[in-house]
C-alpha cells in the first residue's frame, strides 16, 4: 500500500497547483501555467492508479470482502465525545473508483484546454479554477466524515461557478453561473437538514459510524425511526433531503435548470462538470449512504428510483428537440444521471439484488469515458466552426476525420450498442430495473431509445447531413482539424470507450464489497440493442440528408415539440414562482419591514444621539477654567452625596 | 487646620477666577501647601509616633516642584504660538 502522505498529495497536488498558478504563476509566468498544471495532474492520476491497483489486487480484500481503510484520520473540531468534524481519508471501492475517474478525465481536460484554451487572456486564471475544482472533487470523494463531504461539496460548487462565469464579460454566463450556484445552493440547504437530522440521531457525523448505527438495530435506530413528522420517520426525511442535495448537484428533475444554462463555461470545463465532477457527486453521495437507504428505509430509496426515471426520460425527449449541441450533451448527461440515480433506486443491498448499485457504479465509470469525449469533441468541432448551433455544420466529416470517428465511438458507446462500454453498464440497470419494476423499465427502455435517436440526430446533424460552407474563408484555410493536443485525449478517451466495457466491474465494486456474479443474458440483451439501433435508424432517415421528414414530423406532434422545445416551460415556472409569488409575498413586505421597521428604528436611535449631542455640545467651551469649574463642582457634589449616606 | 483649609480655598478661588496662566499655576501651588499642611497637622495629632505624614510631604514638596517645571515649559510654548498667556482667549480645544 502507498504511504498515507502519497495519498493525501493526490487532493492536494491540485491545490497547491492552485494556490501556486493563483499566487505566483499568473503573474510571473502565464504560459508556462498550463504545462505546470496538466504535469501535476499526471502525478496525480499516476499515484491514484497506483492507488487502485493496491486497493482492489493487493491490500483491500479481507476474504472475499473488500474493507473499508482509513489511512489519515485527524479530528478537526470535537464538539462532544462522539461528535466531531474529522478530516480523513475513506478508501473503499468507490471512492478509488471515483479516483481514478476524477483525475483521469482532469488530465484529459487538462490536457485538451492546453490547445483549446491557448491565447486566452486568462489562460493561467483558468489552470488555477480547474486545479481548485479537481481538488475540491478528489476530497469530496475522499471524504471519511459526512461534514467533510458538506465542506468539498460546497466547494465543488464555489469553483464550478468560477468556471462557468469564465466569460464574466458575457452576461450570459455570468446569468448562468448564478443560476447554477443558486439552484445548487438551495439544494444544499436540504443536504444541510439533512445532514443534521441523521447525526442528531445517531449521534455521530463519522461515515462507517453512521452508516453502522443506521443500518443494524441499535436504539439510536429506533428513535429515528420512531420520531416522525407529517407521517413519515425521521430517517425518512434525511435520507430524502440528502438526497434533495444530491439531486441538486446532480442535476435532478426539478432541480435540473441550471445544467443547461452551465453551457456557458469553456468547453472543457463541460466535460469536466459533466463527466467526472460535479453532476456525479450526487450519485456518489446516494451511493456512499447506500447501506442506510437500501437497509434501513426503502421509501426514500423509492423517491431516489421515481426522480431518477423521470429525469432521465425527461431530459431524453427534451434533447431530441435543441438545437445548440452543447445542450442536447447537457440533457444527455442529465438523462444518463437520472439512469445510475433509478439504478441505485431499484438496487437493494448485497447479493444478488445488489447489481443495480453495481451497475450504476459501472454506469459512472464509463459514462465519464464517453461523456467527456462527447463534449471534447463537440469542443473540437466549436473550435472548428465557431458556433454552438447545428444548423451553422455540417459535412464535417472529411475535414475532420480524428473528431468524427471517435464522436462515432462515444455515440455508439452513449446509446448502447455492442461492444462499446455504455452497452455492458447499460445492460446492468435494464436488467436490474427489469427485476425490480416493471414501469420503470419500460420508461428506461423507452429512455434508451430516445437516447440514440437524439444522439445520432446530434452526429448526422454535424458530420454529414448538408456539406459545410466555410463562412470565413480565409480564416478556415489556414486552420486545420485541431492541434495533436486536443486530438490526444479524444484518441486516448476514444480507446476507453470501447474497452472500459469490459472491466469486470462486478468483481471490484458491489454494494456489500463481496464479489458479485454478472450474468450476461444474450437474449434480454436483444431488445434494447434492436430498439437502440431503430432509434439510430430513424435519425439516419432523417438527418443524414437534409429533408423536410424531421419538420413534419415536428409540426404534427408541435404541441409535445414546443413544450419540449421550450424546456416544458420549467424555467418559467421557476421565474413566475420567484418574481410573481416569492417576490410579492415574501420580498416586498420584507422590504418594508427592512424600510419602515428595522431602518425607522436605526434612524431613530441616530436623530436622539443628535439632538441630544447639539443641546448639551455648548458645555465644551475650550475654556480651562470652565472645566476646572465643573471638577469642582463634581466633587462637592460627590463630597455631599457620601456625607448624606453616611448619616 | 483653618489655615490649611483658608489655603486651599484661596488657592480655588485663585486657580477658577484668574486668566493669567502663571497666577494659575501659583493657585495650584498654594492648594499643595494646603494639603501639606494638612498631612503635617494630622501626623503630629494623630499619630505622632510615626513619620508617614511628613514622609507624603516632601514627596509631595518633590513632585510640586516637577510640576510647576512641566506646567512652565507649556506655558511658554503656549506663548510661542499664540503670544499670550491670558486662558480666556486659549480656547481653540472646543467643539
Amino acid at each position: 500500500m502507498l504511504s498515507t502522505s502519497l495519498i493525501m498529495l493526490i487532493p492536494l497536488l491540485p491545490l497547491l497547483t492552485f494556490a501556486f498558478i493563483a499566487l505566483v504563476g499568473r503573474k510571473y509566468m502565464p504560459g508556462f501555467c498550463g504545462i505546470l498544471a496538466t504535469l501535476s495532474l499526471l502525478t496525480s492520476f499516476i499515484l491514484a492508479a497506483t492507488v487502485a491497483y493496491d486497493y482492489f489486487f493487493l491490500v483491500g480484500k479481507v476474504g472475499d470482502t473488500y474493507q473499508q481503510i482509513i489511512p489519515f484520520k485527524m479530528t478537526w473540531l470535537q464538539f462532544s465525545p462522539n461528535v466531531s468534524i474529522d478530516m480523513g481519508i475513506l478508501l473503499d471501492p468507490i471512492s478509488v473508483m471515483m479516483l481514478v475517474v476524477v483525475t483521469l478525465i482532469s488530465l484529459m481536460v487538462h490536457f485538451y484546454s492546453l490547445g483549446y484554451m491557448k491565447g486566452e487572456e486568462r489562460y493561467a486564471t483558468y489552470y488555477a479554477f480547474l486545479g481548485l475544482f479537481t481538488f475540491s472533487m478528489l476530497g469530496l470523494v475522499m471524504s471519511s466524515n459526512i461534514f467533510q463531504i458538506y465542506i468539498f461539496w460546497e466547494l465543488v460548487g464555489v469553483s464550478s461557478y468560477l468556471l462557468i462565469g469564465y466569460y464574466f464579460d458575457k452576461p450570459s454566463a455570468v446569468a448562468a453561473s448564478k443560476k447554477a450556484f443558486i439552484v445548487t445552493r438551495f439544494a444544499d440547504l436540504g443536504f444541510l437538514i439533512g445532514i443534521l437530522i441523521l447525526s442528531f440521531y445517531a449521534k455521530t457525523l463519522d461515515f462507517q459510524t453512521l452508516i453502522s448505527t443506521l443500518t443494524h438495530p441499535t436504539d439510536q435506530l429506533h428513535s429515528i425511526m420512531a420520531a416522525s413528522f407529517l407521517g413519515c420517520s425521521a430517517l425518512t426525511w434525511g435520507l430524502v433531503l440528502v438526497f434533495i442535495g444530491g439531486a441538486g448537484k446532480s442535476a435532478m428533475f426539478p432541480l435540473h435548470i441550471w445544467l443547461p444554462d452551465a453551457m456557458e463555461g469553456p468547453t472543457p470545463v463541460s466535460a469536466l462538470i459533466h463527466a467526472a465532477t460535479m453532476v456525479v457527486a450526487g450519485v456518489f453521495l446516494v451511493a456512499r449512504l447506500f447501506p442506510v437507504y437500501a437497509i434501513s428505509c426503502p421509501q426514500a430509496l423509492g423517491v431516489v428510483a421515481w426522480v431518477g426515471v423521470a429525469s432521465s426520460f425527461i431530459a431524453a425527449i427534451i434533447a431530441c428537440t435543441q438545437t445548440d449541441i452543447k445542450r442536447v450533451l447537457a440533457y444527455s448527461t442529465m438523462s444518463q444521471i437520472g439512469y445510475m440515480m433509478f439504478s441505485l433506486g431499484v438496487s437493494r443491498y448485497g447479493g444478488e439484488d445488489g447489481l443495480g448499485y453495481m451497475a450504476s457504479m459501472f454506469h459512472l465509470f464509463t459514462h465519464a469515458m464517453f461523456k467527456a469525449l462527447l463534449f471534447l469533441g463537440a469542443g473540437s468541432v466549436i473550435h472548428y466552426v465557431h458556433s454552438n448551433e447545428m444548423s451553422d455544420m455540417g459535412g464535417l466529416r472529411k475535414l475532420m476525420p480524428v473528431t468524427h470517428l471517435t464522436f462515432l465511438v462515444a455515440c455508439l458507446a452513449i446509446a448502447g450498442i455492442p461492444p462499446f462500454a455504455g452497452f455492458f453498464s447499460k445492460e446492468e440497470i435494464l436488467q436490474a430495473a427489469f427485476n425490480s419494476n416493471k414501469v420503470i423499465f419500460g420508461l428506461a427502455i423507452l429512455t434508451a431509445a430516445i437516447t440514440a435517436f437524439y444522439m445520432f440526430r446530434l452526429y448526422f446533424n454535424i458530420f454529414w447531413n448538408k456539406e459545410y460552407h466555410a463562412h470565413h474563408d480565409a480564416h478556415d484555410a489556414h486552420h486545420g482539424e485541431a492541434p495533436g493536443t486536443m486530438l490526444l485525449p479524444l484518441i486516448f478517451l476514444g480507446l476507453l470507450s470501447v474497452g472500459a466495457g469490459f472491466i469486470p466491474f462486478g468483481k471490484l465494486v458491489t454494494s456489500d464489497g463481496k464479489f458479485l456474479l454478472t450474468e450476461f443474458h444474450p437474449t434480454f440483451s436483444i431488445a434494447p440493442v434492436l430498439l437502440a439501433a431503430l432509434g439510430i435508424v430513424i435519425a439516419w432517415s432523417f438527418y443524414k440528408k437534409q429533408s423536410q421528414a424531421p419538420q413534419k414530423m415536428a409540426d404534427g406532434m408541435s404541441g409535445l415539440y414546443q413544450a419540449a422545445y421550450h424546456k416544458f416551460y420549467i424555467d418559467e415556472i421557476y421565474l413566475f414562482i420567484t418574481k410573481k409569488v416569492i417576490f410579492n409575498l415574501v420580498g416586498r413586505p420584507a422590504a418594508w419591514i427592512d424600510r419602515n421597521i428595522v431602518d425607522g428604528f436605526m434612524n431613530l436611535l441616530a436623530t436622539i444621539t443628535g439632538t441630544v449631542s447639539a443641546v448639551i455640545k455648548g458645555m465644551q467651551s475650550g475654556k480651562l477654567q470652565n472645566y476646572a469649574a465643573y471638577f469642582f463642582a463634581g466633587v462637592i457634589g460627590f463630597v455631599l452625596i457620601f456625607i448624606y449616606m453616611w448619616t | 487646620m483653618f489655615v490649611s483649609c483658608a489655603l486651599f480655598f484661596i488657592g480655588v478661588y485663585g486657580f477658577l477666577t484668574r486668566r493669567n496662566l502663571i497666577t494659575m499655576l501659583m493657585s495650584i501651588e498654594l492648594i499643595l501647601n494646603s494639603v501639606n499642611i494638612n498631612f503635617v497637622a494630622f501626623n503630629k495629632y494623630l499619630y505622632a509616633d510615626k513619620l508617614d505624614g511628613l514622609f507624603f510631604t516632601i514627596f509631595i514638596i518633590t513632585i510640586a516642584a516637577a510640576e510647576a517645571a512641566v506646567a512652565i515649559a507649556i506655558i511658554i510654548n503656549l506663548y510661542r504660538n499664540h503670544k499670550t498667556i491670558d486662558v480666556e482667549e486659549t480656547d481653540v480645544m472646543k467643539y
